[in-house]
């Protein structure tokens, strides 16, 4: 019997953002530039949308805990339906994005590619995007812990309506976003002006694409410029630290001991799962000549081997966790514990 | 194939062709194979004249069942349809800018969700709506009496549209799919978000829990006798015995045509115990309850069996599959 080759999934891009940062901007964005590419769009409102777009769907977000052992274990059982009904229009659309409400937490929609079988054979999570909103975002990671969760939750930060605050305004919010979350790469926009190839196709989720987990300080507000120009932000930059959300990252030079590190990992994600929003890893393990990557949100975790470290490569294992209260300490020693 | 046992094959008397279209639902109306299609066609009629109904224009199929008199279609143009073997389509309704999840039908009435929002529509056409909690993602009604069963998230609602007060729920936690009543009516089974089934009996809402699946199951099919309830979700067609009072509470399910594959479709024959079984490879197989004996009916191969519909006297087997791929097989007589 001959396989055949595995069809290209859809890809799913999220975007999130608090009330009023310009996520429906975006989206309007997105469908009106000249790009070729069809989208199914899932959206909370009707109406909000200014251009015609043949497949908008209107959903409600059902937030569905599973009953399977998993305490933080939640789903969107309305995105499940819809993707199931979007497989029937196959060939018809190339991409789907799903606008989440403001108040969402991102987390029910990246678990329920995780969770659910049908959905993970049809369709892959390419990124989280979040907008935020220049002027408000420092007042809203203070009084709306959603916010906060999107923000860590991303794999792209716009910073929107960068033209309605000063630079120096716009340095500390650049902060403010790094403190919680600084792997995500961060755009400056007006009207969401952003580069759609900054947005769409991250493939932030595929374990192929995990290269480097190193902290992304360039802010690429303009396209053009040279990217060295970059440090020059990062002169006078104040550094934030927030109090509740935060990221741990651990480095240990040379192997660990698969052994040692897989109960590790996965006692971590149990019992600090409900804490850990987002984490991610690149790891040697002794005897492997590939590298071991992995990446999980909440209590969910996937890992895989990737490709063979090179030789010109230093072989050394990395964790990064983004998350609530996280006890720094435990994770540290307990990653270093797992030295081969 | 399973190991250790002779496998005959029948796939000779199968006449295949190419529906053009993933199949979401096969049945015979009137006599007359039938093929429901993702892309809102029905094709009804014998493969060499075969009719071509299109029911939903530049839409699509979301899901579709038969009677054998009746197929109704729902779309995502918000449109009930129902299609009969002379060709004939009559709108059963029309909810403009939403998606048709469910549907359910008995003789001339009808039910269908769009959402949270049910309606069912009796024999006289009076319409009668009932809001679920969440989205009702089935419906099924009691073999008796205008009932509507419908799922949602943590149970099932039964509902008689032409009384008020409150429905009755049955309750578990969890997001509840697929529904079926048993065909005497005692006892409603669903399939669940999970990977399990749900059941509950009727009388006195006592829960049965119809765990140890691999995968969602998406089609459930009762045996003629009504004692068994055959269902897909497993590398095995899992069958549990409802014949007692208890149901299957505390018994273990048969298993049928073990395979390194994932059942997709189940089909029990209209009159004699051999269930008709369709994988995620294409492969699908006769399987007799009694003895396990397996008759292949499909060779492996165009992808995942979607539809499945044995006609009235359980001479013919329609099947499709979600590449298009179709066949009428005819039992040697």
């Amino acid at each position: 019997m001959t396989m055949s080759h595995e069809p290209e999934k859809i890809p799913v891009t999220v975007l999130t953002g608090y009330l009023g940062a310009g996520k429906t901007t975006l989206l309007n964005r997105i469908l009106s530039e000249p790009h070729g590419k069809r989208y199914a769009v899932v959206v909370n409102e009707f109406g909000e949308i200014g251009i015609d777009n043949e497949l908008v769907i209107g959903a409600d977000e059902e937030v569905f805990e599973m009953n399977n052992g998993c305490i933080c274990c939640t789903v969107r059982g309305d995105l499940i339906r819809i993707i199931e009904g979007l497989m029937k229009r196959k060939g018809r659309f190339d991409a789907i994005i799903v606008e989440t409400t403001g108040l969402a937490d991102p987390a029910p929609v990246a678990q329920t590619f995780f969770v659910d079988e049908d959905v993970r054979q049809a369709a892959r999570l390419d990124a989280v995007v979040t907008v935020a909103d220049a002027k408000w975002l420092a007042q809203r990671l203070r009084d709306a812990p959603e916010a906060k969760n999107q923000i860590a939750f991303a794999d792209v930060v716009i910073i929107n309506k960068t033209d309605l605050v000063s630079p120096a305004e716009l340095r500390e919010v650049e902060a403010r976003i790094r403190a919680i979350n600084p792997y995500a790469s961060l755009h400056r926009a007006r009207k969401c002006d952003v580069e759609l190839a900054d947005v769409l196709e991250r493939r932030a989720f595929d374990l192929d694409r995990i290269l480097d987990i190193e902290p992304d300080f360039l802010v690429a507000d303009d396209h053009d410029h040279d990217h060295d120009d970059g440090h020059h932000h990062h002169h006078g930059l104040k550094h934030y630290h927030d109090e509740d959300v935060q990221s741990v990252a651990v480095r240990l030079n040379g192997d660990v001991d698969p052994a040692k590190f897989m109960p590790w990992i996965n006692q971590v994600t149990q019992e600090q799962g409900p804490n850990i929003l987002r984490c991610k890893g690149i790891v040697a393990m002794k005897g492997d000549p590939k590298r071991f990557v992995f990446q999980g949100v909440h209590m969910m975790l996937d890992g895989d081997s990737q490709r063979e470290w090179r030789p010109d490569e230093k072989r050394e294992s990395k964790v990064v966790f983004i998350g609530r209260d996280l006890m720094e300490e435990d994770i540290r020693n307990g990653f270093l514990a797992c030295a081969a | 194939m399973t190991e250790g046992q002779e496998t005959s094959s029948l796939i000779q008397h199968a006449r295949l062709f190419d529906a053009g279209a993933h199949v979401v639902a096969a049945a015979f109306v009137g006599g007359a194979p039938a093929l429901a299609l993702a892309d809102g066609v029905v094709l009804i009629g014998e493969p060499d004249s075969q009719k071509r109904l299109v029911v939903h224009p530049d839409a699509a199929m979301l899901t579709a069942i038969s009677d054998g008199k009746t197929l109704l279609t729902g779309g995502d143009d918000g449109r009930v349809v129902a299609a009969r073997a002379d060709g004939g389509l009559e709108e059963i309704a029309d909810e403009k800018g939403k998606w048709i999840d469910a549907l359910a039908l008995r003789g001339k009435a009808y039910a269908w969700s769009a959402g949270k929002q049910v309606r069912a529509r009796d024999e006289t056409g009076a319409v009668k709506t009932w809001s679920a909690p969440t989205t009702a993602r089935g419906l099924s009604f009691q073999p008796k009496g205008f009932r509507l069963a419908a799922t949602h998230y943590n149970g099932a609602t039964l509902w008689f549209p032409k009384v008020d007060g409150t429905p009755q729920t049955l309750e578990w936690k969890g997001a509840h799919l697929d529904v079926t009543f048993s065909p005497d009516g005692r006892f409603l089974v669903t399939s669940m978000q999970e990977n399990a089934l749900h059941g509950w009996r009727i009388q006195d809402s006592r829960n049965m829990r119809m765990t140890g699946y691999p995968g969602k199951t998406r089609s459930l099919s009762w045996s003629h006798d009504g004692q068994w309830l055959a269902t897909s979700g497993a590398d095995a067609a899992v069958v549990w015995p409802f014949k007692d009072k208890d149901g299957p509470m505390g018994k273990a399910p048969r298993e049928c045509g073990v395979r390194q594959a994932r059942v997709t479709q189940v089909a029990f024959h209209p009159k004699a115990l051999v269930v008709a079984i369709g994988y995620s490879d294409g492969l699908i197989l006769l399987v007799r309850l009694a003895d396990g004996a397996e008759i292949l009916a499909r060779d492996p191969g165009g992808g995942l069996v979607s539809a499945l519909a044995w006609d009235a006297s359980g001479a013919r087997l329609l099947f499709g599959l979600e590449s298009g791929a179709a066949g009428l097989l005819s039992l040697p007589a």
